[in-house]
């Protein structure tokens, strides 16, 4: 199976991912440049984090209009599975793959920290392997987490069962003091309408090994792989 | 021609860095100072000929780009004397 | 400008040129100088660029070892850390801008110490600061640290490198001179490392980067009767550092110099065009020239003087192979960045300026660079220093109970938890980071290896202000052993040197006595000194900031796996001090915290034990035979075993302490005990079943052992000669550790 990891200008955690897909889960990763407008017969695209631009005017809001975000959108929309990482979730909500937007910290400061993120479903690509309620140790480092959306929108990914990740305490209860930025509902991460485009601020890529702290992330990723290897799709998906 | 556009959250999204500013003031003795809201202002040079082509650019800049329309409102402003802003 | 101005007494005062040097250099140059030229010469003569009061006493520092592949005289400095590939670090100074604009000031150093670590062709890892700040009772000092905090991790977030740790004292004589020193290391091959040397004659000379500007022109100022409001507008007193600039300029880079089209790279930091014009052609014994016209201006007007005297950010000068040039071009056409031939090297020995092909500077290279004045500054003990050194009877013993006294200590800004900072701070980019920030020196992974690479930054203005030279080798010692807790051994160091005036002789002894220290101990514990810095003129109205020498160490760990933080592991392990207790509070926290005093001697140091126990730690640690390890330092033992609690969730200690013998009729054996100094020592812990293997190791390294008790229970207990004087639960405690400095910020926002 194949990664693409896209890097705009400004990407930082492009290199982790890519590490997580090669030297952990031991798939092939494959880094594509936002110029690009072929995603090389890629089965999973990764939007990683990082400063896109600097996160100058507003964190992914250049971003969007790379040339391979287009490529990104037709391949989400064929149903290709596509995970938007801190940044990468940034941008996925600036180009409306993803519905909702990203404010500052409710206190103004960056956070970098391990906090706990409770699986709110079981049904996408990426949390396909992952128990439904379990709290996975993830590290976060974001200065805008705090997930914003009208509350016509929030009803719906309610409704809809689209809230895929919340942020949790160690009981896993989604209290105001387990929600590191203030975001509503603790939402940690979400999913699209046809649930394979899932966007989460918390860093997965750095939760693969327990020498860096915590294997909790890994989860995510096997889960890509097995719904692919299920879905019988791997290599069908891109051009 | 100059346009000036003002960029503002929408009233009901929470804005922490306003609420802080409001705070910070309110600590410094400013008891008058009631709510504060944070914007971002641009100043755009364009290269076009008339006030309503200018509105109209800045307009589709500011839907397009400068303001993410989700949170964000925006306003604009056309310099009075084109070409004479310092 | 007009560069026909004559250049009188007023110009040269203006450009902080004495006469002396004036006529130095009017004798280097064969004439007089131009205006532009002498500009040249006031930016790279200048003490931060020129060294001219500390290159004599530097010059006494231990450079070299088995494992230097670059000493200083570099951008950086780079030692071998196995497998062929290498460390390349360095740390720098950024202090006085930090107090005029905090976070623009620490942003700017945090991206000065970055591109002095890629333009040696290294891929930066991981960074430290040392930081200084005056008392947090003064708004003002709340207002710089949450600038400066904000700004290292504005920038080094944003550029993707993480921030491993640090170190962060206060003092008030810091109050209205902030130290902000930042360190970088990066890792790359051998055969990849770049230097700052120009060769070949006539390859091109590139400007890469953003653009310039007039930043940073302020001082040798332009002597010009159409010099008015609006010109002063034009300069912005502060530079503006461009993290996203620098990410792009960071990757370019790296992309070109692995295609090896670069002879040589140098970053454009302090006095930008002319240092890196100048220090090249030196390097490479080559002459460079360069047209100002072809470089990429962002404001209008420009003269050479303030194109070549700017110190716009982010910009880099590549020497490329001829041929090259455009496979270095595409490479910043991907990353939309600007890469411009501005000159060529030459075969002659002269930096030359033109514009539009017209010579409007002209001076020999080596002028500007080895001839630079070097000084023999006088030299004065300060008066007074006797009278400091002794302690007053009533400082030996507390007002308050023993638990009481340590509680104090666990919240004194200096002491406490330091999260509220470091939280702020991306410290797990790069996914390399295994000990994570807070928890003992900073350890990164070296992917692709098994090995890992520690450091830790260190440095006492109390120690050093009442003993310059005892404080400097102790501030070594303690960056070594940092490193050495961790289970790495220490193999290079690098200085930065933060004092006051040189002028004033009592400030200069200081200096020449801590470069002395620092000498000592680098040679004892065979860590050379690959590169650092000197910030002099930290005072404010004559009175200077406590003498800091802050020293940063890198260690390599052959097993990753093998890496050791200050954390308790489990409970019903024995708790056992390396090394021996003194009656030391000397320049201690102690003093400070509970009688606001920086009196005594610094605790005394025995290098050869010092490193005895260094080794032995990093044998026991690669023998896996440890479960943590931290070394004692501010605030004495009592304090170090809670911090080996802390984090743990809530792993108690019960330790029975022997009183230290005092030989003072004042003392009180119990403060002496639990809050001294004393230096080479550090609390391990060990499975019961190991506890005899370690003794029997450290009896054979002539290390002084002693089991002090067992991890356990919720409940930090210590006794001294049987009497328990401190029995707490952890969890008051780390309450108390850990919300002490977020209390000095939250619900404060002004």
């Amino acid at each position: 199976m194949t990664f693409a990891v896209v890097v705009f200008p400004g990407s930082n955690c492009d290199h982790d991912s890519y590490y997580a897909v090669e030297h952990v889960l031991g798939q092939r990763a494959t880094f594509v440049w936002h110029k690009e407008t072929s995603l090389a017969g890629a089965d999973v695209v990764i939007l990683p984090g990082g400063f896109s631009h600097g996160d100058y005017l507003r964190t992914g809001a250049i971003a969007r209009f790379s040339p391979i975000m287009k490529t990104v959108a037709d391949f989400a929309a064929a149903g290709g599975p596509v995970l938007g990482i801190c940044n990468g979730f940034q941008i996925l909500l600036e180009c409306g793959l993803l519905p909702g937007a990203m404010l500052r910290n409710r206190d103004v400061q960056f956070h970098c920290e391990t906090v706990g993120v409770r699986v709110e479903q079981t049904n996408t690509p990426f949390t396909a392997s992952a128990k439904a309620g379990s709290v996975l140790r993830l590290p976060i480092a974001h200065g805008e987490g705090n997930y914003y959306a009208p509350p016509e929108t929030l009803a719906e990914l309610e409704r809809t069962d689209r809230v895929v990740f919340r942020y949790a305490n160690a009981f896993g209860e989604t209290t105001d003091a387990a929600n590191p930025n203030g975001a509503l509902d603790n939402i940690a991460g979400i999913c699209s309408e046809a649930r394979n485009v899932v966007g989460l601020m918390p860093h997965p890529e750095r939760a693969c090994e327990s020498v860096l702290g915590s294997a909790d992330g890994l989860v995510i990723f096997e889960s890509v792989v097995a719904s692919m290897a299920a879905r019988g799709t791997v290599g069908a998906l891109s051009r | 021609m100059k346009a000036r556009v003002f960029v503002t959250l929408k009233p009901s999204v929470f804005d922490p860095q306003g609420h802080t500013i409001a705070e910070a003031l309110h600590s410094l003795g400013y008891g008058s100072v009631g709510d504060v809201r944070q914007g971002k202002y641009f100043e755009l040079d364009l290269n076009v000929t008339s006030p309503g082509e200018a509105q109209t650019l800045a307009a589709e800049l500011a839907d397009r780009v400068l303001a993410n329309p989700v949170i964000e409102s925006y306003r604009i402003e056309l310099a009075a004397t084109p070409g004479g802003e310092r | 400008m007009s560069t026909t101005t004559t250049i009188d007494a007023a110009v040269l005062e203006r450009h902080g040129i004495t006469r002396d040097e004036y006529a130095r250099i009017v004798e280097l140059m064969g004439r007089e100088p131009n205006l532009t030229e002498l500009g040249l010469f006031s930016v790279v003569w200048s003490e931060h660029c020129s060294y001219k009061s500390s290159r004599v006493h530097l010059k006494t520092l231990p450079t070299e070892g088995a494992r230097v592949l670059q000493g200083p005289g570099e951008n950086a400095g780079a030692v071998d850390i196995g497998g062929g590939l290498a460390a390349v670090f360095k740390i720098e100074s950024h202090n006085h801008p930090s107090f005029i604009e905090p976070y623009q000031g620490a942003a700017t150093g945090v991206g000065g110490i970055i591109r002095d670590i890629f333009t040696m062709g290294a891929r930066p890892i991981a960074l430290l600061d040392a930081l200084r700040f005056g008392s947090l009772e003064e708004p003002r000092t709340r207002r710089i640290l949450k600038g400066v905090v904000s700004g290292i991790g504005g920038y080094g977030n944003s550029i993707g490198i993480p921030t491993v740790g640090g170190e962060v004292m206060f003092d008030e004589s810091y109050s209205g001179n902030p130290l902000v020193n930042v360190f970088c290391l990066g890792i790359a091959k051998h055969d990849a490392i770049v230097k700052g040397q120009a060769s070949g004659v006539g390859n091109p000379v590139y400007y890469v980067g953003a653009k310039t500007g007039r930043d940073g022109i302020h001082g040798a100022t332009m002597a010009s009767a159409e010099f008015d409001d609006k010109s002063a507008e034009k300069r912005p007193a502060v530079q503006v550092g461009d993290p996203f600039m620098e990410k792009l300029l960071l990757e370019a880079c790296l992309e070109v110099m692995a295609t090896d089209a670069c002879v040589g790279v140098q970053d454009m930091g302090a006095a930008g065009l002319t240092c890196s014009t100048s220090e090249t052609g030196s390097r490479g014994g080559v002459g460079v020239e360069i047209d100002v016209a072809l470089v990429p201006q962002r404001e209008s007007g420009m003269t050479p003087y303030e194109i070549m005297l700017s110190e716009s950010q982010e910009r880099m000068l590549l020497i490329v192979k001829r041929g090259r040039e455009r496979d270095v071009e595409r490479v910043f056409e991907k990353w939309d960045l600007h890469a411009v031939k501005i000159g060529e090297v030459m075969a002659n020995d002269r930096l030359c300026v033109k514009q539009n092909g017209r010579v409007v500077a002209d001076v020999p290279n080596r002028a500007l660079t080895d001839e630079a004045p070097v000084y023999h500054r006088p030299m004065r003990p300060p008066a007074g220093r006797e009278a400091l050194q002794q302690m007053p009877a009533s400082a030996r013993r507390s007002p308050m109970s023993p638990a009481d006294t340590w509680l104090t200590l666990l919240g004194s800004p200096t002491v406490a938890s330091k999260r509220w900072i470091y939280r702020q701070y991306d410290y797990m980019v790069r996914t390399n980071t295994i000990a994570l920030a807070g928890l003992g020196a900073g350890v990164v992974r070296v992917k692709g290896t098994e090995r890992a690479l520690a450091m830790s930054v260190d440095g006492n203005g109390r120690y050093t202000a009442l003993d310059p030279r005892a404080g400097a080798r102790l501030a070594v010692a303690e960056a070594a052993r940092n490193v050495a807790c961790a289970g790495a051994l220490p193999i290079g160091a690098t200085n930065c040197l933060n004092f006051g005036n040189p002028e004033r002789p009592e400030i200069m002894w200081q200096f020449a006595e801590a470069v002395a220290g620092i000498g000592e101990a680098c040679r004892a514990l065979d860590v050379p000194i690959t590169g650092g810095n000197v910030s002099l003129y930290n005072e404010t109205d004559g009175r200077a900031i406590l003498p800091t020498p802050i020293i940063g160490v890198v260690g390599v760990i052959e097993h990753a796996s093998r890496v050791l933080t200050r954390t308790f592991r489990g409970a019903g392990h024995d708790i056992v001090l390396l090394g021996e207790n003194r009656d030391e509070l000397g320049g201690s926290e102690f003093l400070k915290a509970i009688h606001s005093l920086v009196r005594g001697v610094p605790p005394a140091l025995d290098l050869a034990r010092e490193r005895a126990l260094q080794r032995l730690l990093v044998d026991l640690a690669e023998q896996g035979v440890l479960e943590s390890a931290h070394d004692c330092s501010d605030g004495g033992l009592a304090v170090t075993i809670a911090e080996c609690c802390f984090d743990t969730g809530a792993i108690g200690a019960d330790v029975a302490l022997a009183a230290v013998r005092c030989d003072d009729a004042d003392a009180d054996s119990v403060v002496a005990t639990l809050f001294g100094e004393s230096a080479s020592r550090v609390i391990v812990s060990v499975m019961p079943e190991r506890l005899q293997a370690v003794l029997d190791a450290a009896r054979r390294a002539g290390v002084p052992a002693t089991r002090l008790g067992r991890t356990g229970g919720r409940t930090i207990k210590m006794a001294v000669d049987g009497t328990t004087v401190i029995e707490t639960s952890v969890g008051e405690a780390e309450a108390r550790w850990s919300s002490a400095l977020a209390s000095w910020f939250e619900g404060q926002v002004a």
